[in-house]
């Protein structure tokens, strides 16, 4: 089991802001493919990961980053602080 | 070194007197506020600011030990507000000390360039014709680059 956390129009797209996903996906990317295949709204998420920013355990990596060991995953836009 | 992730206002000016008045190591402080601009039309309501509560504190706390390892600091301060925000409050503000000013003005650009791009903050702004998300800018993502 993996914790599935969504920020800024990705949560409002898929609904949602946090969910448990059980999964053996080996990499981010891998995950990615299994969530589109859920249902519409994850498709139009993920339609275009290069407008998307991912974390794994709170520390910003690749989509082809490996998800042995991760506690959570967020999925979200580019950030816009200051 | 501080880092302060909070809904609440606060007092700049307070806040930029005590820090500067706790420096015994330095003789430059150097201060840089984000408040909420307008849009163009002037039909601004309020800005929501969403973050990720524990990457956000880790995120600031990485960017400010990076700045302290290639400039001279004696002391920094990264306030940065999240909830809802109306046109002209403070969003964020930096404060860096050091020895001699080119370190902390330096340093407190660094500190910004990477919490606009680095930190996880989400900013949407509400008008009576509805709500958008702020989009992050190509410009602030070159402005890596330099450093």
């Amino acid at each position: 089991m993996i914790d599935v956390l969504y920020f800024a129009w990705v949560r409002e797209r898929i609904g949602l802001p946090k969910e448990q996903v059980e999964t053996t996906a080996a990499t981010v990317a891998d995950l990615v493919a299994e969530l589109k295949l859920r249902e519409e709204r994850y498709a139009a998420a993920f339609e275009d990961i290069s407008a998307l920013r991912v974390a794994v355990d709170q520390e910003l990596c690749d989509f082809d980053t490996p998800l042995a060991g991760a506690r959570e995953v967020a999925f979200f836009p580019p950030m816009t602080g200051g | 070194m501080t880092v302060r992730v909070q809904q609440a206002a606060f007092d700049l000016g307070a806040e930029v007197q005590d820090f500067a008045t706790r420096q015994t190591q330095a003789g430059a402080v150097v201060n840089f506020t984000g408040i909420v601009r307008d849009t163009a039309a002037g039909d601004l309501d309020r800005m929501e600011i969403e973050h990720y509560p524990g990457m956000t504190e880790s995120a600031l706390a990485a960017i400010d030990a990076e700045a302290i390892k290639r400039w001279e600091l004696k002391d920094s301060l990264i306030i940065h507000r999240f909830g809802i925000l109306r046109p002209n409050e403070m969003i964020m503000m930096v404060a860096t000390a050091a020895p001699h000013r080119v370190d902390a003005f330096e340093a407190a650009q660094y500190l910004m360039d990477y919490l606009k791009s680095r930190a996880p903050f989400w900013k949407k702004e509400f008008t009576k014709d509805g709500a958008e998300w702020v989009e992050a800018k190509l410009a602030d993502e070159d402005a890596l680059q330099k450093w």
